[in-house]
């Protein structure tokens, strides 16, 4: 029962970033039918916003402390982080610590715009073009991301830590009745998952409950009618695509602490995640989310060492797998409509 | 259009030319010149320039015949590779078993992986045959590691059965075409020229050609034009009461072939084989070659792919000395602020401009770099543009969903 328990916990944070890029696959193809490849790339700007702050906030200035000598015997070079030197001691390293959570905020306007700049400078020129043609831009625009970030971060992964207090794990056994030393959970994986969720409540209930995502709810089901009604539904489109690009990015933030962010982490993930969208079915924002949380739980299910024993590589390719089998037996996907992307 | 026209013979007799040429027109430059560096015409780079068109051919009848667009090719091209591989181990050094097995092998596997792939179309199609792609590469790293050997790829060893060949001594046997060493160069010096005649490129050339021809006729037959029905409307041709799967995955498998056909002569040329090769960028990788040169049409693959391929050795060969030898006669600060611009889209950065590029063709040329010089003609001879020939006509259409 606690290995079960465990293994569904393991694969909430991979399953958590799934449903996040999923989340924004789908509302992108849902909103403006375009399959988007650079949406991996996406994911990796916002990890990359992290590590931007991060080196933004530790910017030092540096003095020569006379009192202290380094092992050369020269006096030493003291670097002192400039939020520091302006905030004071404690509130200076606090904040300096929180850096990944603070991307948050930093994350937010960046995402926005590049999302918005993508979609008005590239995308809305993809509208009548047929898919194929928007895998392939955008498939170039995911390579032209990634190499520029390589090009300013270089090729190796960049370690960007999470909050002092946020670092190690606890005892999630015993929380739940579990003997003591059973279900061990890093802390900010937990606090990963409650992000998620968060943004993915969030998305929803702005869909839900405002205007906006009403009329954007609409003109998913029917924009020729929404525009004829004199809304210009093409503008809140495009803002769908920058909180799409935004919702990516700060999965990708968040993520940063999980996995020091790397120019090709992006890539990684697109594959996976547009095998979720199509597992959870083409258009369906909540099929998204629950193929997203499923095959991060059955990935992580099938890891471990009792199932890898019986089928020797599972733990590879079994995302693949469902996939083909999903795809075969249930083309619409888990939750897909009927009529969307079928032949 | 049907039969194998004028026009067809023409450009197979230039192809043909321009292989036989090739250690020739790819090195314009002297050897001792600083210009030498973008020279092409070494064997290694010569033989990728046909093998990687052999693939961008076959992946073109699949892509720019029916519209399929497939992104799990590599896995073939692996697959065949490590056939050949393993036909090097255990029966001979002769290419010609080699390469059979690794033609046979990428058809069986593209029949497998097709024959599943083929019941659904567009977006889904794309993600089942990366899907597969990837689980293959998946398991050549892990699970198959006794046929693959993992991580390390499969090589050649001194203790291989080869059960044909007489006992190797010493050093590794080479690859062979019935006693030719596909390693063997002859180096013809003309002057301040080197030129190089490599006898592994010349084979993978002949083949190339071979492959060329039948891509032309699979063009010109009733079966390429079922297939092109199939790009521009499936619907119509179900209602008409014709099924397509039998064609589609005829070309899916003809494709596979061809991948596979070019990795056995990627393991000949040079006896190894990585589960690398089958990863999805891989597969990326052809995509990219078959649309900037241009999909549907006949010559675009091969150009697509020996652009890429030079560009891939030469633009990364460009490194920030080369640069300031260039600029060298700008004044100082010009000549810094140059290097600093260009720095990015060279050396290690070349897949930046490979990417931009690419984005390039897909905006505002389609039709790839086929349709280019077609309409750079166009405007050059004022030529009315309806007139061209129905082949490259057919690569501005816009593939099925």
């Amino acid at each position: 029962m606690d290995a079960i328990l465990l293994q569904i916990l393991n694969g909430l944070d991979k399953g958590s970033a799934y449903a996040l890029i999923a989340l924004g696959l789908t509302l992108i193809f849902g909103t403006l039918g375009v399959v988007n490849f650079a949406h991996g790339a996406l994911f990796m700007i916002g990890a990359f916003c992290a590590v931007t702050l991060q080196r933004i906030l530790t910017l030092s200035q540096t003095t020569i402390d006379e009192t202290r000598t380094d092992f050369l015997g020269n006096p030493m070079q003291v670097d002192t982080p400039y939020v520091v030197l302006w905030f004071g001691e404690s509130t200076g390293a606090a904040i300096v610590d929180w850096a990944v959570p603070l991307a948050i905020l930093f994350a937010i306007p960046v995402m926005l715009i590049v999302g918005v700049v993508m979609e008005r400078g590239l995308i809305q020129h993809f509208y009548k073009r047929p898919h194929a043609d928007q895998i392939l831009v955008t498939f170039g625009l995911a390579i032209v991301l990634q190499e520029i970030i390589k090009a300013f971060y270089g090729a190796n992964p960049i370690p960007t830590p999470a909050p002092q207090a946020f670092r190690g794990s606890f005892d999630f056994g015993v929380l739940v009745g579990f003997d003591p030393n059973t279900i061990i959970y890093p802390y900010w994986r937990l606090v990963y998952f409650a992000f998620a969720a968060i943004i993915i409540a969030a998305v929803f209930a702005f869909l839900r409950y405002t205007t906006f995502g009403m009329v954007v709810r609409a003109g998913m089901a029917d924009r020729e009618t929404v525009g004829l009604l004199g809304i210009n539904i093409d503008r809140r489109f495009t803002a769908m695509f920058g909180i799409a690009a935004a919702v990516a990015g700060l999965a990708g933030v968040m993520y940063a602490p999980i996995n020091a962010p790397n120019y090709h982490m992006g890539m990684d993930f697109l594959v996976l995640s547009f095998v979720v969208v199509v597992v959870g079915g083409m258009g369906s924002l909540a099929g998204a989310v629950l193929a997203g949380f499923l095959l991060g739980i059955l990935e992580s299910f099938a890891s471990m060492t009792a199932v890898i024993d019986l089928i020797p590589g599972i733990n590879q390719i079994i995302i693949y797998l469902v996939a083909i089998i999903v795809l075969l037996a249930r083309p619409r996907g888990l939750m897909g409509r009927r009529g969307v992307m079928e032949e | 259009m049907q039969s194998f026209g004028r026009k067809d013979t023409i450009l197979l007799i230039v192809v043909a030319l321009l292989v036989l040429l090739a250690p020739v027109i790819l090195n314009p430059f002297p050897q001792a010149s600083s210009l030498a560096q973008f020279n092409a015409g070494y064997p290694d780079l010569m033989q990728r320039f046909v093998i990687f068109g052999i693939f961008a051919i076959g992946f073109n009848i699949l892509f720019g015949l029916t519209g399929y667009l497939s992104f799990g090719h590599a896995a073939f091209l692996g697959a065949g590779s490590y056939a050949a591989v393993w036909m090097f181990k255990l029966l001979s050094m002769n290419v010609i078993p080699a390469i059979v097995l690794a033609v046979v092998v990428g058809g069986l596997f593209a029949a497998l992986i097709g024959y599943v792939s083929l019941r659904r179309s567009g977006i889904y199609f794309s993600i089942l045959t990366l899907a597969f792609a990837q689980m293959s590469f998946a398991l050549a790293y892990s699970v198959l590691t006794p046929l693959t050997n993992g991580e390390t790829g499969l090589q050649l060893s001194l203790s291989d059965p080869r059960i044909f060949d007489p006992a190797a001594t010493g050093s590794l046997p080479t690859t062979n075409l019935f006693g030719i060493d596909m390693r063997a160069t002859t180096t013809i010096f003309a002057g301040p020229w080197e030129f190089q005649l490599n006898a592994g490129y010349y084979m993978s050339g002949l083949i190339m050609l071979v492959a060329f021809w039948l891509s032309i006729r699979i063009f010109r037959s009733p079966f390429g034009m079922m297939l092109r029905a199939v790009k521009s409307n499936q619907q119509r041709m179900s209602y008409t009461g014709l099924s397509t799967r039998p064609y589609t995955l005829a070309a899916f498998v003809i494709s596979g072939m061809y991948a596979g056909l070019a990795g056995g002569l990627l393991a000949a040329m040079d006896p190894l084989a990585g589960a690398e090769r089958m990863q999805w960028t891989a597969s990326g990788e052809v995509v990219l070659m078959t649309i900037l040169g241009g999909a549907g049409s006949l010559i675009g693959p091969v150009l697509g792919a020996g652009f890429i391929k030079y560009f891939e050795n030469i633009f990364s060969k460009i490194n920030d000395s080369v640069l300031h030898t260039w600029f060298g006669a700008l004044p100082d600060g010009l000549e810094t602020a140059l290097v600093t611009l260009v720095h990015p889209f060279v050396g290690k950065g070349w897949h930046l401009t490979l990417g931009l590029l690419f984005m390039l063709v897909v905006i505002f040329l389609p039709g790839g770099l086929v349709e280019g010089g077609r309409r750079i003609r166009g405007v050059v001879g004022r030529r009315n543009r309806k007139a061209g020939d129905p082949e490259a006509r057919a690569a501005s259409k816009q593939p099925a969903e």
